[in-house]
């Protein structure tokens, strides 16, 4: 049995931050997942979901519950990550200062997202975008 | 004939079945059933909100009446720090809590010098190594419960110093004991309180707790007493001196009391329980990592908020700070930091049971049957006009749909999706009404 949830996160969109990784963790309550995977998904998702309003031109947000696993992918069309490696490391950011007024761009994010997912794979395009899929073991 | 729900009584003669609360209680905790408001006692956390908005004043807490201090020979009133703010500042902290000793008690102690204490400890409790950041303030007893149904994962950060009110009771008990002759069990101790979640830990401690020197025999509500008390203050007798508290510790009534005392920390204080609701949120997501410390209160302004309170929560705020600002001049405790530590180490003022978390039921102990109901749920969800009317029963279509699912409510409890069954039914008697009698004959 799977199941799956997709939330669309536009660019700029500060006003609904944070819906997505809510609703995720409200799903995966019911569903019965354990309390520490879901505050693990919570962050990643909200990490994805800050990224996508912050650097992208928008894009998806898609969690997929199987009966071991959950996937979480975030998907955006947007400028592409020149350097991963550089955008992987702590405290890295390009984040402008508006947005780092509002306490994002601290350079966490990615950081983030590899430290609670029990695997993360990141794969971008320039000018196209960025997909990043992260996996949860249950259990 | 009233029905005891959790915390909360329903006078079912009053209750129209309005649906007011349905949509106003923050953890959807309330549904309709046959025309009356019912409470889903795993999801209550017994703040209040229903009590205070229900038009029909159909929902009341359960408190003690004040003739249950004569159950008891020796009598303790312990008023929470919200009294003060009840009252204009004309009347001197010492004049309210000598009108509060009139009402027959023995000895009026406030909880504001438990609160002094414990806000004192806080410091130490703060270093403890064993709290993940940030550390969360365990005062408001709404939100500990809120915590362990809603952000069960959060139930670590809660910091482990009982409450000012149990702390006072304990203090006095013990001095009771050790300076006088009087039985433990010939002494009651009662707190005179402005919310409903204080007076349900009265009445269903949820600790296990052995320590029978921790007991607090009943929690009378604030407005029970108000007009009483009102009434000793203005016969003009003379006021004994009991006030034995700071500006900091009455402080405790107000959102932000208890945080002022953590120096140099990054806190962060919430009133009202949506927006404690909120924050919590951030909180759980990582989002808010620099603070140390979150102190989250369910009433909007903090105890001067209660449910059970008669003065307006802004203006009991002003009168507390006046009392704050002149206090100033005039009278401080002076509490050593030996005894501050001394009480600290003694752990007499550490909550002994665990916190634990309290999660929602999944919709099926099997994931694979978890994830069938859920897309049921979501067929269903798509099926019903997404209003949130409430006219249902349940606070908005997603929970009906939930319901449905789990066998609690049924589909035509929409009315509108009544509406459109009845008129399929209304098209179909037409159709038959053209065809006919079947067997060729009329009715005649």
């Amino acid at each position: 049995m799977s199941y799956e949830l997709v939330f669309d996160v536009k660019r700029g969109d500060f006003d609904k931050a944070g819906e997505a990784s809510r609703k995720i963790k409200h799903t995966l309550q019911q569903l019965g997942v354990s309390n520490r995977i879901i505050r693990k998904i919570s962050i990643a998702g909200y990490e994805g979901e800050m990224n996508l309003a912050i650097h992208s031109l928008g894009g998806k947000i898609i969690l997929a519950v199987g009966e071991n696993k959950l996937t979480l992918t975030i998907e955006d069309v947007g400028p592409g990550i020149p350097d991963i490696k550089l955008a992987m490391t702590e405290g890295f950011s390009t984040a402008g200062d508006e947005v780092r007024s509002m306490g994002f761009g601290a350079g966490m994010g990615l950081t983030n997202m590899v430290k609670n997912a029990d695997a993360f794979e990141i794969t971008s395009e320039i000018n196209e975008g960025t997909k990043i899929v992260m996996n949860f073991i249950i259990q | 004939m009233e029905k005891l729900l959790h915390s909360v009584y329903l006078d079912e003669e009053k209750c129209l079945g309005c649906t007011t609360c349905l949509r106003n209680c923050p953890t959807g905790a309330i549904r309709v059933r046959g025309g009356k408001a019912t409470i889903i006692e795993s999801k209550c956390i017994d703040c209040g909100e229903c009590i205070r908005i229900c038009p029909h004043k159909a929902k009341l807490a359960k408190t003690d009446p004040l003739s249950k201090i004569n159950d008891y020979k020796y009598k303790v009133a312990i008023p929470a720090p919200t009294i003060i703010g009840q009252f204009k500042t004309k009347h001197s902290i010492d004049r309210i809590l000598s009108a509060i000793k009139s009402l027959g008690f023995d000895e009026v102690v406030e909880v504001a010098y438990g609160a002094e204490v414990v806000g004192r400890a806080l410091k130490y409790e703060f270093h403890a190594k064993h709290y993940p950041k940030p550390l969360i303030s365990s005062a408001c007893p709404a939100v500990v419960k809120l915590i362990q149904v809603r952000f069960p994962e959060l139930t670590k950060n809660i910091c482990r110093l009982t409450s000012p009110m149990a702390l006072t009771a304990r203090l006095v008990r013990k001095r009771l004991r050790e300076q006088t002759n009087i039985k433990n069990s010939d002494v009651g101790i009662f707190f005179i309180t402005p919310c409903a979640a204080k007076a349900t830990m009265v009445n269903n401690p949820s600790s296990t707790e052995d320590d029978m020197y921790a007991n607090i025999d009943g929690a009378i509500a604030i407005k029970d007493v108000y007009n009483d008390i009102s009434s000793f203050l203005n016969d003009g007798t003379k006021a004994n001196s009991y006030y034995n508290s700071t500006p900091g510790a009455f402080s405790w009534a107000l959102s932000g009391g208890e945080s002022d005392y953590l120096k140099n920390k990054n806190v962060l204080h919430v009133d009202g329980i949506q927006n404690v609701i909120n924050v919590l949120d951030e909180i759980e997501c990582g989002k808010l990592d620099t603070i140390e410390f979150f102190e989250g209160l369910a009433c909007i302004g903090g105890c001067v908020g209660g449910c059970l309170t008669v003065e307006n929560n802004y203006v009991a705020k002003m009168y507390i700070q006046e009392r704050a600002k002149n206090a100033k001049q005039t009278s401080i405790l002076h509490m050593s930091e030996e005894y501050v530590k001394e009480v600290y180490n003694s752990g007499m003022m550490h909550i002994k049971e665990r916190i634990v978390p309290r999660p929602a039921e999944p919709l099926d102990q099997d994931i694979n049957k978890a994830i069938a109901k859920m897309q049921e749920i979501e067929v269903l969800e798509s099926h019903l006009p997404g209003l949130d009317c409430g006219s249902c029963g349940a606070p908005g279509c997603r929970a009906l749909a939930e319901d449905i699912v789990t066998g609690k409510a049924r589909e035509i409890d929409c009315v509108f999706v009544l509406k459109d069954r009845v008129l399929e039914l209304s098209k179909l008697s037409n159709e038959l009404l053209q065809l006919g009698h079947p067997t060729g004959k009329t009715s005649e």
